[in-house]
């Protein structure tokens, strides 16, 4: 399998590296201001912003269809410019969907996903009546803009340089802008109201972010497509997310899986289907959609880090939460084997003993844990504390004991049989600091409330 | 003791609101019934000349005739020459077979989504038809290539892509619901990136559905996405069938679905299957945006879902009259916009409707009379005039009150007393053009007539309500001097707040309390309590 894998790549060529360096600009140049909407919960405006362009540029194509008619520009200016106002119609609408929204959100007190999907779902429509209406003829290709068109720009050398040196100004315009703003970005994005008071006007942050958002759009739609953008807007942000909290290292991080993503997608557009469909039978099936796949790859990264994030990881957690019960179940019986062994010596009523419930795993591992540091050993079917493991096991009793004199002295209401209860939970989280604090609140009790001895602060029988 | 009485309670409650809610529920699917009905009988009952069979659905769905994909937007039997009128008349009277089917087919499908996007709007996932919608292409081309691999060649089947559109909608569904429940995702990136994702793999998908030679893929895009002006008699059937089912279901579980949508957590805490409820509605909405998706195309599904039932919630506060509204609203848009699409060349149904949408929106949201613009601006308006009166009043009863003497029956004595403006302009630090409008308004209203040269002076009307305003005012201070120990010179500010709003029970409640302190106040007559301000030298 990978063997076939490795053969397919090895056809890469330059158009490959070209597509995916392309691709990797335009990923990354959307993934900046994408933090930001991330985390000023507008994430679905990227999408809402790919729909309501397109009435701005059939105006702005209409507009410079009647300057031309009413004979104000000729037809070879009109040529240079007629980019430049296609673009300008595109980020006027832009804004202009934000804006509303904005107002319809706030004026009308419309819920903010409702009020986006109001206006964008109206733009659009007049965007497509307008289109079918006056401008039937224009070279606007839905599939061309939906489907991405990486592929295709990347025919010609001197083209795809352009493109590529293109692309890469988006980039480092993006950057510099945002780290121009970057103090004032951060502080309007998590406390509007304190940057109000700081004089840094939030509302304009908020529509310089917006203009920015659409500029980086409308220019990577021609690009790289639709999907590649808004996935690339919002997936590697939300990614980031996952693993840190920190801004700096969120933005660092979404422009990485940015660029990842577009490496592993290109690199699984000319695998996985051949892999997949070739055994089959269907040979024709060599490569899919780049730009599809690289949205495929940016949510198999989120994927990832959702299950593995160290901090907010479904796994690192589980693991997390393993360990630690499974040192809690390792203390809980070097308490049993201490007090099995002091009942021995010096027989008197027995301590309640339960496992809260751990699970036999757990249980097993947590013996196999105090075996391997050499607390305990197996004698004749029997575990027994070591020397080392007394000390252990002292120390947690010390705990308990000292947990239940302190809630007998300082809760009267408490019976004396419940104190158990309270001490076996509390036992595991009263380090020695605390110990020895407490044992001098306590003025050094020798006994429990049980009338039990409490071990000393070493681990040694009584005090 | 209390624990049974608190259940007695919420069992007594429960009670009540069924009791309340099941005609109302008759009355919904009532309505419903009937706005479906009518229009099933509108296209039943008028024979063309292309049809002429007998009367059955089934007879009538086999003649239709497949409308030329080369021409969409041509309204299919317009007669080139005729005027506007002609074709106005033509299109309101459904005299086009095509006209019906598409009118029909959006009626139904806006009714139902207005509906069923009532309870999303509810839950703040109003954008969850355009993730349902692009989620939906993965499962089609999934469905399709399956397809393939089983029976190379084979005819592409409708029921299974449908089903696998449904399936994959539902995943797309679930996976924001399970992202914002596991992760620390927010609801609108889960939404985001579930969109984008899905749509990514529909695309990888679809690319390679379209490098397989036998099948027929396509074309595949344009059937997952469908226009709704080339709408066909099946996809009505369709979508009758899922909105039926869906309206049915949303009749049935209002209750439970309104829990939902208001507070999951006290329905989580009563003991009701939220998560369930909650997949059941999701699978809803994922049903009525399937069928709607093929038939008319992702914007139109999405457009339905949001519109009517955001132009409703202007209207209403009450849930069910909101739902009814919105499923309405839906059928009207529908209607609205389908007749000009069947008036005029190009002019497309799918984003016509949307516009029209768009507008009953706007509309709503200028005049809706709960929550509109308009309504609350009069409002305001209306509270800032009477406020503005009262004060004015009020500033005048304090004018003359010094001059009056000190038994006389005080209300009749106040008219007729002259005051000069600029008096009025001092006394409250007015500008003096807001004195002349509120002068200006009093006058209207005959509390106030202009004396000579820049005086004015109080009508016998504007006297008894001069009286009513100082009195409230110096109730309301003497009050919260007693019992809130408010001081002095902050009693006469927020007096000024509370003082036009006070009922009249509120009023002899205040008299009442205050009648141990000031005696005079528990007379039969309504007299005027000494201002706590006054110095005394001032009235001697």
């Amino acid at each position: 399998m990978i063997g076939e894998a490795a053969r397919l790549l090895s056809d890469w060529s330059t158009v490959d590296t070209w597509i995916v360096l392309i691709a990797a600009l335009a990923a990354m140049a959307c993934a900046l201001p994408g933090v930001y909407l991330l985390l000023r919960r507008q994430s679905m405006l990227g999408d809402a912003l790919s729909h309501t362009v397109l009435p701005g540029i059939v105006l702005a194509f209409l507009a410079s269809q009647s300057l031309r008619s009413v004979g104000w520009l000729d037809s070879r200016t009109l040529h240079a410019a007629q980019h430049a106002i296609l673009f300008g119609g595109a980020l006027i609408s832009g804004l202009l969907t934000a804006l509303l929204t904005q107002w319809v959100q706030r004026r009308g007190r419309v819920e903010a996903s409702a009020a986006l999907g109001v206006v964008y779902t109206s733009l659009f429509a007049l965007g497509l009546l307008l289109l079918r209406l006056w401008a039937d003829n224009v070279h606007i290709d839905p599939d061309c803009v939906l489907f991405g068109a990486v592929e295709n720009i990347v025919i010609s050398a001197e083209q795809r340089a352009s493109v590529a040196w293109f692309t890469a100004t988006v980039l480092g315009l993006n950057l510099l802008l945002m780290l121009l703003f970057y103090k004032e970005l951060r502080i309007s994005t998590f406390d509007p109201a304190l940057a109000t008071s700081l004089g840094i006007p939030a509302q304009w942050m908020q529509l310089g972010l917006v203009a920015v958002t659409a500029a980086t759009l409308v220019t990577a739609f021609e690009i790289v497509g639709s999907i590649l953008v808004v996935a690339m807007l919002i997936v590697p942000a939300a990614t980031a997310r996952l693993c840190t909290d920190r801004l700096g290292t969120m933005i660092a991080m979404s422009l990485a899986v940015a660029a990842a993503s577009a490496v592993l997608g290109h690199a699984a557009a000319l695998t996985l289907p051949a892999l997949i469909f070739q055994p089959l039978g269907f040979d024709e099936v060599r490569d899919a959609n780049t730009a599809g796949m690289m949205a495929v790859a940016a949510g198999g990264l989120l994927v990832l880090a959702a299950l593995l994030s160290p901090r907010y990881g479904w796994i690192s957690r589980a693991l997390h939460q393993m360990r630690l019960s499974i040192r809690i179940a390792a203390e809980d019986l070097l308490g049993r084997l201490y007090r099995q062994a002091e009942e021995q010596s010096r027989p008197q009523e027995a301590e309640v003993i339960d496992h809260l419930g751990q699970p036999l795993l757990i249980r097993w591992l947590a013996a196999q844990g105090l075996k391997r540091k050499g607390y305990v050993r197996r004698v004749q079917g029997h575990w027994l504390l070591t020397d080392r493991g007394h000390q252990a096991a002292a120390r947690v009793v010390r705990a308990h004991r000292l947990w239940e004199s302190y809630l007998a002295a300082h809760q009267q209401e408490l019976p004396d049989d419940q104190l158990h209860f309270s001490a076996h939970r509390a036992e595991h989280f009263i380090d020695r600091n605390l110990q020895a604090e407490l044992a001098k609140e306590l003025q050094r009790p020798a006994q429990d409330p049980h009338g039990r001895d409490i071990p000393g602060e070493n681990g040694n029988g009584g005090s | 003791m209390s624990g049974r009485r608190v259940g007695c309670l919420s069992h007594g409650a429960g009670v009540h609101t069924r009791t309340m809610q099941r005609p109302r529920l008759l009355a919904l699917a009532a309505v419903l019934a009937v706005i479906i009905g009518g229009a099933l009988l509108v296209v039943l009952s008028q024979p063309t000349t292309a049809w002429a069979g007998p009367r059955s659905a089934s007879a009538l769905l086999a003649q239709v005739e497949p409308v030329p994909a080369a021409a969409p937007h041509m309204p299919p039997a317009a007669v080139p020459t005729a005027t506007l009128w002609q074709r106005f008349v033509r299109a309101i009277t459904l005299r086009d077979y095509h006209t019906r089917v598409v009118l029909l087919g959006t009626l139904v499908l806006g009714i139902a989504s207005g509906v069923v996007g009532t309870f999303m709007l509810l839950r703040k996932r109003a954008l969850i038809g355009d993730v349902v919608g692009h989620a939906a292409l993965p499962g089609v081309c999934l469905a399709f290539l399956l397809q393939q691999i089983w029976q190379p060649g084979s005819e592409r089947s409708l029921p299974m892509l449908i089903a696998g559109a449904w399936l994959a909608a539902l995943a797309g569904a679930g996976c924001t619901v399970a992202l914002r429940r596991w992760t620390r995702i927010r609801d609108d990136a889960a939404q985001a990136v579930v969109l984008s994702v899905f749509f990514g793999a529909g695309v990888v998908l679809l690319s390679i559905a379209q490098r397989i030679p036998t099948g027929s893929a396509a074309g595949l895009q344009n059937w997952i996405y469908g226009q709704a002006g080339l709408m066909l008699a099946s996809d009505v059937e369709l979508i009758t069938a899922a909105a039926i089912l869906g309206l049915v279901s949303c009749g049935l579980l209002f209750k439970e679905f309104s829990l939902l949508a208001f507070d999951e957590k006290f329905a989580a805490a009563q003991g009701w299957p939220v998560l369930l409820l909650d997949l059941l509605l999701m699978g809803l909405v994922v049903m009525v945006a399937v069928i709607g998706l093929q038939a008319v195309g992702l914007l139109l599904v999405v457009a339905l879902l949001i519109l009517p039932p955001a132009a409703a919630r202007f209207w209403t506060d009450h849930l069910l009259r909101m739902t009814l509204l919105a499923g309405a609203i839906g059928g009207v848009t529908a209607f609205l916009g389908v007749l000009p699409s069947a008036m005029l060349a190009r002019w497309a149904t799918g984003p016509s409707i949307v516009l029209v949408g768009g507008m009953v929106f706007g509309f709503s949201l200028l005049f809706g009379t709960q929550r509109g613009l308009l309504p609350r601006y009069w409002l305001q308006r209306e509270v800032r005039r009477r406020v503005g009166r009262a004060d004015l009043l009020r500033a005048m009863y304090e004018l003359i009150e010094p001059a009056l003497p000190d038994d006389a029956p005080q209300v009749t004595s106040l008219a007729g007393v002259p005051v000069r403006r600029g008096q009025l302009v001092q006394k409250r630090s007015w500008k003096a053009r807001r004195v002349g409008r509120l002068i200006a308004e009093a006058q209207r209203r005959g509390l106030i007539d202009a004396g000579p040269a820049d005086q004015v002076r109080l009508t016998a009307e504007g006297a008894e309500a001069a009286f009513q305003a100082a009195r409230q005012h110096r109730l309301w201070e003497l009050f919260l001097m007693q019992a809130a120990d408010v001081g002095l010179t902050q009693v006469d500010r927020s007096a000024d707040r509370i003082e036009h709003f006070l009922e009249p029970d509120e009023i002899d409640e205040l008299e009442r309390r205050l009648a141990r302190q000031y005696p005079e106040l528990a007379q039969p007559e309504p007299t005027m309590p000494q201002s706590p301000h006054a110095l005394p030298e001032e009235k001697s």
